[in-house]
This record gives structure tokens, sequence and C-alpha cells, in this order.
């Protein structure tokens, strides 16, 4: 899981004009984890202490010249350096106080960008494609250029990477509507050429990073379609001539409102998180920016954060802190990437009993989605025309209605919608309905939330039928659907999302705490859930019968008096009531049960938990008193095969709720008397639990018995010998 | 291959005896060992440590101290004796009084000359060794207090002696003490105890080493009279001290059944100011290490828990082979068990009594792993108290049960037992006179001769009847060999009789003739079981390195089988088993059969199948129960061991065809010792 914390202004962007496109040169590292060194558009280098915000040096250039490329600390030297107006190279160390008395040579080419990766000798790219190292460079700093690109052709791009002793630099270049990719290895120093496939929307590379490890360059490529793609590039490959089609495979396919993306940018976090800003939110209303935190591997938008102001499309991210400029600052927003895995991104796993009539959730097969891409891609960049370019044609064409819907979506009527959606659920292919029920799901939700009469409950409960939704892919239904109040669709997300977080679980529970009883008594929940608690609740009314003649016996005098405390009648021996009424109506209890069964980690829930207002949670303890001691009485409560929640699970829930509340209850007079009962029916739990241990011990020693035969003084045996 | 029916029997309580002392004859590599019950063992080591000899002891003899004096054995005890051995005849020669109270010590000088004794009355005592007999030259100077151990330097001029709270030395020629090294009481609150000083060693270098109840090892220089190092090693007493030929390293042991090495080392590598250093510790017994021996390459260890322990030095030994693995001894090399096969009865042995047991019997039948329902409980028909003080040698119950006999060293008895409604016992008198003692007691198959081999390896035959008990014959050996005879087998048919003794030789006597009819060619290692099969009249003996030979009586020479075992050699497992094999048995019902068995295995062995090679699976019992019956043909071999029962004291054949096994788990052995002085607890 991925998080984004609270931000903060590193320092203003003075961006020239509006419709400059980017509002600094860059932010680049410096030698401590704590420090960047910025480059603004004009004139100025300025070295931050990011967690001080504050500037430890700054350097301007003269009037009339101009920084032409992000200033760049080299650990090798220990000096910074910059371009100014394109051909003079500039080096300075932190105790040079103005440009003027520091190093200078002039090149006779325009350069394009400087790099310094770590640990090596900076490298200098030239506008026209020539790579040199800078030492080298500074030795004849008039030596001849040579041009590499053709005429037309514009760096857009560029990064170097090292890892061991090999250093390689690529940059990508734009020529018309082609994009290429160069990457210049050294010693021996070798360029390669590659094409980037643009595709047929003719979408165009908007941003790119580049990650290496294991020998190995991961190349992250954003397209202005909203596709990002990883292709994989070796850091020592073979000599090969001519240019050859960059192999791609399709990592996300972000919506996109209106086809195009203008500006954005994409930062590798980790192997499978990554920062996005310029991208749109999935389910946030045009207009607002956002920075995402995805993860490739679930295809999952795992944080988000919104940014005032106009955004750039600039994303730096060092050490644990993404650098975005927006509006008129420069925001640094630390971030944190724990290790991903399927267990965490779809929290605790929630129902481990197998006995279960269904499975609770299907879990989508990620790799044929993703493989099969992988071999369409293959062969296409073969080149080959096979049966599957072609099966993509006619999926172009469900695609198309699949956009039409969408776009019927936004005005059509409510019935004309149902009927649209339906038909497209019932032609689509299994692969393909993950990508469309998603964005079917996000339109619709986006359409309820504007149009406040527009609320069509069958075709969402529909599509979270198809088990194809999932809360990160349309975040807000769930939201939407407390909302309305429909308390079916709720329950529905509850049990098919396998990765509500744990706020929206507890806004869940909020507001199921509150229902009103009378507005649940028409609510069609789902109907195993409903009998699971009436059954529980017929228990709980069977008053006196016992079952097989027998009758609980006696632990302790003291041990368990618990019943509720209306029912209580103190000085009889009526301590053996256990039955206590059930505090909330059945079908609240069976919403209740399906809060208790969603996944979610502790230290996550209760930060949440705290909201909660003291009478619903005195309510929620009630209830999981009730259910504990009904189990506790009633093995059978648990019901094989109905869905209804473990023991553990309602310890767990238990225990978060007392750790979240507990100076709360311990001031408040009506919970007294709950919490009295509880710690009185947990010890005598405990106290049995130390008699089960007492008869374990006991029925252990059985185990030996066999020895304990083997002393006898006498016995008469019968072998064989082969 | 076959299913049998087995009596597991654990009530034979039989209990050794603490060993007390032991000394080590370099020379015949052999090792005498003395109890806590007087009884002396000879273990012979050159022979896979087989237990040659045993003297039974006496309740009125106590031994303290064991000394060789070249091949002669002498012991001293409490009661105030010197005792020398009669080592053919198993019994004490000749006691003679020292006159000085107790004797807790005994050492020989270096010359084999004079023995010196420590008595109680604070006297050294000394003894000239003549031929024969022993003499008392005369005493050293007398001191006050106890004098518990000795030790000669090599020069037989001097004598340490270790007495209470203090070593002196003595000048032999003198009598007079020359020093008088003082020895510290230890910790405080033991400070009110007397130090005793258990042991003491003079090295050839004038070292003396010491060791005593406070739990040091100390070095002195006895030319001096000075103290050289100080070693605490136990919290208790250090009990024995043994020191290597070449005085390089001595081992003590100590009360908390540890045993700790020192060796004499330089300081610094290749350097060469030496001292004693502490260098190993091994804890080989539970209780008290009363005894111990360094023999080169092992320290041989003995203590109250009763076991021998012969534990290799690993840097003192080039090849790793049986002789120098770790061996511990815990049961007897011969059978203290006698079964009378018709009548299912059993006769356990113990030194003062013999006990005669009625077997079991059990309801229908079961599957192999099965126990059977016991119908009726084992009996104990019979106890029986010895007369006088020696301990019994040997004991026998005839096949049909109708007759007991037993022997000590002085005395031999024959009884007529009758079990029917009632028990009834009645001794038989008037025995013939040639009956006087016996090493070995066994009855004929009819029960209608008891064979008892008595001194100089002669073997009495005597009929026995209702009436009267009657010497028929007296077979002497024709090599003139006096070693005591400790095996007899008699054949089915009565004709047979055969007779190993101690000297490794296997006589056949012809029982119709009464005449010797040959010698079994002699083989370098006692046999240490043997027996005559019913139908072929084959002599079958295994001996104590384990090798196995099958003899024609009637031939007279060795079979094809024991060639063949001979030509193909024994599995190497099977030569490498710790335990001699006691008891050999013929199964009736496969006449290629017999069974075998030592203290943790028994086996039977098919001649009818090949011979197991050294590639193949020896333990292969389990392998062969899960294969088919057809698969099981090719690979079956000739030995079909079961470990099932372990600390096996006998193994017999009943008439009815179940098995009889004879256990003695140690755990029992172990849980009547006496408490231990100190067990280590975890945090304690």
């Amino acid at each position: 899981m991925a998080a984004l914390f609270e931000g903060f202004t590193l320092c203003g962007v003075v961006s020239g004009s509006a419709r400059a496109e980017a509002a600094l040169l860059g932010v680049e590292a410096e030698r401590e984890e704590d420090r960047v060194v910025v480059t603004d558009c004009g004139r100025s280098v300025t070295v931050y202490k990011v967690s001080d915000q504050k500037p430890l040096g700054s350097w301007h250039v003269r009037q009339g010249q101009s920084l032409t490329c992000p200033a760049v600390w080299s650990s090798r030297s220990g000096e910074y350096v910059a371009v100014t107006d394109s051909r003079v190279i500039r080096i300075w160390k932190d105790d040079d106080t103005t440009f003027e008395k520091t190093f200078k040579a002039t090149v006779c080419a325009d350069v394009a960008r400087i790099h310094a990766a770590a640990d090596s000798e900076p490298v200098v790219l030239f506008a026209r494609g020539a790579v040199r190292m800078l030492d080298a460079l500074l030795e004849a700093p008039q030596q001849p250029i040579e041009e590499v690109l053709s005429e037309e052709e514009v760096i857009r791009w560029s990064c170097s990477l090292v890892e061991g002793k090999q250093l390689v630099t690529i940059f990508t270049t734009e020529q018309k509507e082609d994009c290429y990719l160069y990457l210049q290895r050294f010693n021996p120093n070798s360029l390669h050429k590659y094409k980037l496939e643009t595709g047929e929307s003719r979408a165009r590379p908007l941003s790119l990073c580049a990650t290496v490890r294991n020998q190995s360059i991961k190349l992250l490529c954003l397209y202005s379609s909203g596709c990002l793609y990883q292709s994989v590039l070796s850091m020592r490959g073979t000599i090969q001539d001519g240019v050859q089609l960059l192999p791609r495979t399709l990592l996300l396919r972000l919506p996109v409102e209106d086809g195009h993306l203008s500006s954005a940018s994409v930062v590798s976090l980790d192997e499978g998180n990554l920062a996005m800003v310029g991208v749109p939110h999935p389910s946030a209303s045009a207009g607002k920016e956002f920075l995402c935190i995805w993860n490739t591997n679930f295809q999952t938008l795992q944080a988000a954060k919104e940014l005032t102001g106009r955004i750039y499309g600039q994303l730096w991210s060092y050490s644990g802190r993404l650098y975005v400029p927006h509006g008129k600052a420069l925001t640094v927003i630390p971030y944190e990437c724990e290790r991903s895995s399927l267990a965490t991104a779809l929290g605790r796993l929630q129902q481990d009993r197998s006995d279960g009539s269904k499975p609770v959730t299907t879990v989508v097969s990620w790799n044929t989605l993703l493989h099969e891409d992988t071999i369409q891609h293959q062969k296409g960049a073969r080149g080959v025309e096979t049966r599957q370019s072609k099966s993509r044609k006619s999926q172009m064409t469900s695609l198309l209605t699949v956009d039409q819907v969408l776009e019927k979506i936004k005005s059509a009527s409510e019935d004309s919608v149902t009927r649209d959606v339906e038909m497209i659920l019932s032609g689509t292919a299994d692969p393909e309905l993950q990508l469309v029920v998603g964005r079917l799901a996000s339109q619709l939700v986006s359409r309820c939330q504007s149009d406040s009469a527009f609320y069509p409950h069958h075709t969402l409960a529909q599509l979270v039928h198809t088990r194809c939704v999932c809360h990160s892919l349309c975040p807000n239904l769930l939201m939407l659907a407390l909302e309305k109040k429909d308390y079916s669709l709720a329950q529905l997300c509850l049990q098919h999302f396998p990765d509500i977080p744990e706020a929206v679980t507890c806004a869940c529970l909020k507001a199921f705490l509150d229902a009103e009883e009378s507005d649940l008594q028409t609510e069609n929940l789902e109907p195993d859930s409903v009998s699971f608690m009436e059954g529980m609740v017929a228990v709980c009314k069977r008053d006196g019968a016992l079952e097989n003649g027998f009758s609980p016996v006696l632990l302790e005098e003291d041990s368990c008096d618990v019943n509720a405390p209306t029912t209580r009648a103190k000085g009889k021996a009526d301590w053996l009531v256990l039955d206590m009424p059930c505090p909330v109506g059945v079908k609240k209890a069976a919403l209740l049960n399906e809060i208790l069964q969603t996944a979610h980690t502790d230290s996550f829930l209760l930060p949440h938990l705290k909201d909660l207002t003291a009478q619903q949670v005195v309510l929620f303890l009630q209830y999981l008193q009730f259910l504990y001691l009904k189990y506790y009485q009633d093995i059978s409560a648990q019901a094989p095969g109905l869905r209804s929640p473990t023991v553990t699970q309602i310890m767990d829930w238990v225990c978060s709720t007392l750790d979240a509340h507990f100076t709360v209850l311990v001031m408040l007079p009506e919970a007294r008397d709950l919490l009295f009962q509880l710690h009185k029916f947990v010890r005598s739990q405990v106290r049995l639990i130390c008699e089960l241990g007492k008869i374990q011990g006991s029925l252990q020693d059985l185990h030996k018995l066999k020895q304990t035969e083997d002393a006898d003084l006498y016995s008469i045996e019968v072998i064989e010998l082969f | 291959m076959g299913e049998f029916k087995v009596h597991r029997v654990r009530f034979f309580g039989y209990m050794p005896s603490g060993i007390r002392c032991m000394s080590f004859n370099e020379r015949a590599e052999r090792l005498a060992l003395g109890r806590l019950d007087g009884t002396l063992e000879i273990f012979n080591f050159k022979d896979s440590f087989y237990q040659e000899k045993v003297i039974p002891g006496n309740d009125s003899r106590s031994v303290e101290a064991v000394c060789w004096v070249a091949e002669r054995l002498f012991t001293a005890g409490l009661n105030g004796e010197i005792t020398e051995y009669d080592l053919e005849n198993l019994c004490p020669k000749y006691s003679l009084d020292a006159f000085g109270g107790p004797i807790w010590t005994v050492a020989c000088n270096a010359q084999g000359t004079h023995l010196a004794v420590g008595c109680e009355d604070g006297s050294i005592k000394l003894f000239e060794i003549l031929p024969e007999k022993i003499r008392f030259e005369r005493n050293l100077d007398r001191q006050k207090g106890r004098v518990l151990s000795l030790s000669w330097h090599e020069s037989g001029t001097r004598i340490a002696a270790g007495m209470l709270d203090m070593i002196r030395i003595f000048d032999v020629q003198s009598g007079h003490a020359t020093h008088r090294m003082l020895v510290d009481r230890g910790v405080s609150g033991m400070r009110n105890h007397e130090c005793v000083v258990w042991c003491v060693a003079f090295l050839s270098d004038l070292t003396v080493i010491s060791t005593d109840s406070s739990g040091k090892v100390q070095v002195w220089n006895a030319a001096m009279g000075i103290l050289s190092s100080t070693h605490l090693v136990s919290k208790s007493d250090v009990l024995s001290l043994a020191v290597s030929k070449d005085e390089s390293s001595f081992v003590v042991g100590t009360s908390e059944g540890t045993v700790v090495q020192f060796q004499f080392l330089a300081n610094i590598l290749g350097g060469d100011e030496k001292a004693w250093v502490r260098t190993k510790t091994f804890k080989p017994h539970t209780h008290d290490v009363r005894a111990l021996a360094e023999i080169g390459t092992a320290v041989v260890s003995g203590g109250l828990d009763t076991q021998l322990v012969v534990r290799p030095l690993l840097d003192k030994v080039d090849i790793m082979s049986y002789d120098n693995v770790l061996h511990k001894i815990h049961f007897p090399h011969r059978s203290l068990v006698s079964c009378a096969q018709k009548a299912g009865m059993l006769l356990f042995q113990f030194p003062a009594q013999l006990e005669v047991w009625r077997l079991g019997e059990s309801e229908g039948r079961g599957k192999p792993g099965d126990t059977l329902f016991v119908k009726k409980n084992p009996e104990k028909l019979l106890q029986l108290k010895r007369k006088g003080e020696d301990h019994i040698s040997c004991s026998a119950i005839s096949p049909c049960g109708g007759w007991l006999a037993y022997s000590t060293v002085s005395s031999l008895r024959v009884y007529r037992l009758q079990c029917d409604e009632h028990v009834s016992i009645s001794k038989v008198p008037k025995l013939p006179k040639v009956l006087r003692s016996a090493h070995q007691l066994s009855f004929s198959d009819d029960s209608s001769k008891l064979f008892a081999a008595s001194t100089h390896s002669m073997v009495h035959v005597i009929s026995l009847s209702q009436s009267e008990c009657k010497h028929l014959h007296t077979f002497k050996p024709k090599s003139g060999s006096t070693e005591p005879v400790h095996l007899l087998a008699a054949s089915k048919d009565g004709k047979w009789l055969a007779a190993a003794n101690r000297g490794c030789e296997i006589h056949i006597y012809n029982l119709h003739k009464l005449k010797p009819h040959c010698t079994v060619p002699i083989y370098g290692s006692c046999p240490t079981a043997m027996g005559i099969h019913p139908t072929s009249n084959n002599l079958l003996m295994v001996h104590a390195d384990r090798q196995i030979f099958e003899y024609s009586i009637v031939e007279k020479q060795y079979t094809d089988w024991s060639r063949r075992v001979q030509r193909e050699g024994l599995h190497k497992l099977w030569l490498e088993r710790d335990t001699p094999v006691t008891h050999v048995t013929f199964n009736p019902r496969n006449a290629a059969q017999f069974m075998l068995h030592d203290t943790y295995m028994f086996c039977i062995i098919d001649q009818s199948l090949p011979l197991p090679d050294n590639k193949c699976q020896f333990y292969n019992q389990i392998t062969l129960k899960s294969l088919s019956e057809q698969e099981r043909l090719s690979h079956a071999h000739a030995f079909k061991m079961c470990t099932k029962y372990q600390h096996l004291l006998f193994l017999g054949l009943l008439d009815d065809e179940s098995l009889v096994v004879v256990q003695r788990p140690l755990t029992d052995i172990a849980s009547q010792l006496p408490a231990p002085v100190r067990l280590k607890k975890f945090a304690t």
C-alpha cells in the first residue's frame, strides 16, 4: 500500500508567462538526502534543505544571460554544473558566492542537458544528439561536436542511469509525428536507436521515466492517450544496426476524459508503484488536478492528493519525497510505498472458510489479463499481422459501443441506461469486462453525483454482481450508496469489494448504526445474511429449552452473570441466563455483520473508529457482545454455508472498538454495565480456557499410554520375521 | 518367514553391583574390576572387551583395591585381609590378615617385589611378594589417621601416602616420612570436615598428584614438599585418578559422574616449560566415578551406576575401528537365566538366591504386532536362598523342570523340584564326592544327566534318578589345559557333549562311549555361545569377535556353510556389534535356522539363504515387510535381525515353539540406584 502524506511548500514558482510549459527547469538531488538543487526558469539556482524548507545557497546569472539547463550536483567533484545561454558550461562550488568568478567553458554546440548519475562523471548531452563526458569535454572545450540527429529532430526527454560501472544515457526525440528513443552506452561507446510505437490513435509519449535494476532498464512511458507502457532494455546490449521498434507492454490504461492528455508526468516509486501528475483522478470531477499513486501490479489507485492551481506536468521524486510544481509553488509531498503483496493490496484476507456456498471474491486473474496483452504486443512488435491483432480490431468495435454507452450515460434516462448497460454486459468477453465495467461504473457514479434524481440501483447492483468492480476502480460507489441510503447496494459492495479502505468501512459502520430501523424494514437485503440473523434471534427467544437436556454448569460462583442490564434481577442465581435481546434489528444486524467481515488492518482502522460517537460505540459493543454470547452459547450459530462473522472477527472488532474508545467508555455511565459484564464474561472464558488447558494436559498423556504398556512386567506378543 | 509368539519377560530383577575399583594389566591387556559386592571380573581388552572370568563374591569379603602383580591378582578389603586369587579355578587362593584394621589401598612397586597396603590404623605395611605367597616384611613409620591412598615412585625408594588433610612422602629404606604436605580443606563451610585425599599418584619426576574430597586436583613437588598447582574440578569429591603410562596425561573421576582429563602441555606452543592443563571433560556416568584406568587410547571408567565405560581418547587414536569407539558394558557376558523348555519355567540366578518362575499362558492367536490377552499370569514358584557366604557362581534347571542345580565356589547343590499343585523342593542327598564346585552346570536334554564343569577343565557326568545320583565319568581335556570351562552343550540325542574353556579350546566328548571324541581347531577369540544342532549334530559356535563357525562332530570338520561364511566374510555391521552373542538356540520348525542374541538384538540365521555382503542392507526387516511375497525372496538374506527387544538377558525357545525374551531395561536398573550426589538442573 502506498500513502501520500501532508505536503509543504518548498518555494514559490515564478513562471514568466501563463503559457509557459514548465514551471521550473529542474529539481535535482544534492549530496545529502535532505537537499535538492532547484533551477528556475529564469536566472537562479537555489539549494534547499528540504526538511527545514530553507535555502542554503542561491546563485544568479547576470541580466541578459539565462540558464538553459537545470543545474546538477556532481558527486565526483563536489561541484555544481549548469549551462547558461546554451553554450557556456559553468562549474562552481558551495563557497563561490556569485557566478562571475566561477569557472566557465564555452563549447561549440548547443547543450541540451547535463546529467549527473550517482557516483559517476556528469554527462553532457548536446542538442544535436552527441554525448560527451564532462571531463573529456572540458579538456578541449572547443572540440568539434558531431550531429547525430536529423534537422527536424528535437530532444524531448533524457536521463542518465548507472548500475555498477555501466553508465547509459537515454533520450527521446520527436520528428514530426514520429518518436525515437536513443540509448547511448559508454565504454565502448555505442548509440542505439529505437522507434517508439505511437499506435493508431497517434498518441504521443508525454512522459518517460527509467529505472535500472539487475542490468535491465525499465522504461515507463505515458502516452497522451492515457496508456502507460513498459519497455525493458538491457544495460549491455548487443550492437544492432538499424532502427528497431521498441517492444512495449501495456501496464495501465487510465481514464482520460477527452481522449488526450496535454501535460502529464510519471515517476516510478518502486517496482509496483508509480506517481503521476496531470492524469485525471478516475472519479473526481473535471477541472481538478490530482497527484496519484497507482499500483501497476494490481492496477489500483493507491493514493491521491488534490493539487490546487495549474499543474505543469512536472514531477520529481527524490528519497521518499515527491516534488511537484503547481499553481505558484513547488510542493514537497512525502510518500510511503510499502511492499505490495496481494494480501496487503486486499487488506486482511477476509474469509478463509472455504465451505461457504460461494466464493466471496473472485480473484481477478491479472496474469491472463496482462499476459494476453504482452503476447499481443510482442507479436505486434515483430510486425506480424496475426489473428491476435485482427481480434484487437474486432474488440475496437465493441469498445466503440462502450464509448457510446458512456456517452449516453451522461444524459440518457434511467431506463435506457439500464437497458444499454445490460446489453453491454451480456456482450463483452471476460478479459475486457474488467475495463468496461469499471468505466461504466465510474461514469454512472459521476452521473448520479451530478444528477440527484438519477439513481439506477439495479444497474449498479448488476455491475457489482459481475465482481469486476472494486473499490479503487470506483471509489465513490459505496459512498454514493450510503448517501442514497441504498443499504442493499452497500451490503453488496461490502461483500464484493476486496479493497475497501478502513475509512470507508468506518463510514459504513457509522451509517449503519445510525440507520433508522424503519428505513431498513423495506430494504431488500441479501437473504442469506438476514436468515442467519433471524436464526440467531430465534435461538435467543427459545427460552429455557435446553439442548439435549444439557444445561451449562456453573464454572465459578462469580464467573458469568452476564445478562442484559435490563433483564438483570439481582440476587437470584439467574446468571445462567446468557440470553440478551438483540440490541439491533435483524436487518441492521445483517448489515453490521458485513462490516465485521470486511478486510481491515487494525492500525489503519483505529483512527477512523475514533470518529464514532459514544452512543454508536455503546450500541456497537452491545451488538458485538450479543454475538459473542450467542456464539459461546450455541456453536451451531455458526451455520456452515451461511455468510457469518467468525468469533475471531467479532473479538477483533471488540478489541479495536475498546482500544479506540476506552477512555470515553470508562467515563460513560451507561457503558459501565456493559463493560462490567463484558469483563466478567471474558474472565469466565479465560478460566474455561485454563481448565481446558488442564484437560489437554492430562489427555496428552494418553499418547504416552503406549509406552506405559511397555513397562508391563509380562506380556505375550506376536512378532513376524521376514 | 515366520510368526512367533513371544513371552516378553521383564520381571527378572537383576541388579548389577556398583564398581569399586579396577586395575589394568598392560602386558596381558586385561582389566580386573572389583565390585561393591566383592565380585571380581576380568575383561580381555584384546578380545572385544569380553568378560573372560568372573570370580564370585563373598559376603564377608570386600574389595577395596585391586592390584596386578605380573599375572597375579591381589585385592585388599575392609575386612583387613589381602587376598590372592586363583585365576584358573576362579576362587581365592589364600588370604592374609594385615593386622592393621580395614585396608583402604594396596599398591605394588614397579619392580613387582613388594606390595604396600594402607590401613585404617595409619600404618603402611610392606609385603614381600614370593612365588605362591606373600610375606609381611615391615611397617613404615606409623602416622595418625587412616591411609587412604598409596603410590610408589618408580624407583621403589619412596611412597606417597594420601591421608586425612595431608600427603606424606615416605622413604622406604628408612621407613621415615620425609615430607608432610598439608591439603587445604577447601571452601568455608567445609572447614570443619576433614579433607580426604582419595588418590595420589607419584610420577617419576617426583611430582605427586592428589585428588581429594573438596573437589581439588593438586600437583605437588615432592622433592621440595611444595604445592605447584591446584585445579578445582568439582564441588564434591574427586574419587579416582589414573595416570597414563608415559605420564603425559592423567584423568580424574568425580562423584558427579564426570571424568576430567589433564595433560602435561607446554605453556607456549613449542616451548619447554610445561604445566598440567585441564583439557577434556566427559560425563560418562550419573553417579560416583569410583574407578578409572588409562589404557593408552582410551579411558576406562566405572562407578556406582554399575556400568563400565570405555571411552576412546580420539587424540591418541590413529584409525577408527571397532576397538576404539565408545563401549558401555552393562550386563554380564554370561547367561544368568536358564530355561526349562518342556515345562515352560525360567530360573533366574542372583548372587544370593535363585528364583523359579512359570510362564503365563495366552488366549487365542493374534496377528503380528498384537499383544495377546494373558489368560494366566506368570507365577513365581520358588525362591531359593543359597547356603553359606559365597555367591552363586552358576546354576541350571533341567529341561523337564524337575531338577535344579547351583554351585558356589565352595559347594554344589542339586535339588529335586516338583511343581504339580504344590511346589515342593528337596535337596538331593549324598552327592558324589567329586562334585565340590562347578564353573558351569548343564542338564542333558532328557534330564537324566547333569554335567558339571569343574577344576582343571574337567567335566563330571552325573546320572540322575529318583533314587540316587551316580558319578558316571569325568572327562579331562587331552590338551591338559587348566582353564575353567565356561560353556557346556549337550546334543539332543544324548550322544555328544561339547565343553568350551577360557583358553578358547572346545572339546567334544562321546557320552555313549564316555571317551573324548575330538577337539575343535582353536580359534583366537573366546567362544561366547555354542550349541549342538538337534538333528545334524553340528556344533555351532559364536566367538567374542562375532565370528560364527559350524563344526560337524561326526565328520570332525567344519561344515560347508561354515567355510562359506569364512570365505565370504560376515557383514560389517554384524562384526561391529557392541555386545557378544550369549546364547544359541535352534528352530525346531526349520532345520536350517538357528537363533542368536546379544544385548540389543536377536536374530534368526537361515543357512539356506545367501549371506549378506557389505553392500546390501543388513537390517532389512522393515524393507522386507513392505515388499510383496515374491520380491522378498530376492531381497532376503541369511540374517534376520530383530531389534524390537532391547537389553536382552536371555532368549530361548520353548517346546511349544514360542520364544521367551528376558529383558532388563536400563531405566529399571537406574531407578534402583541411590540418588546421585548432585543433579545439575537447568537454571538451578
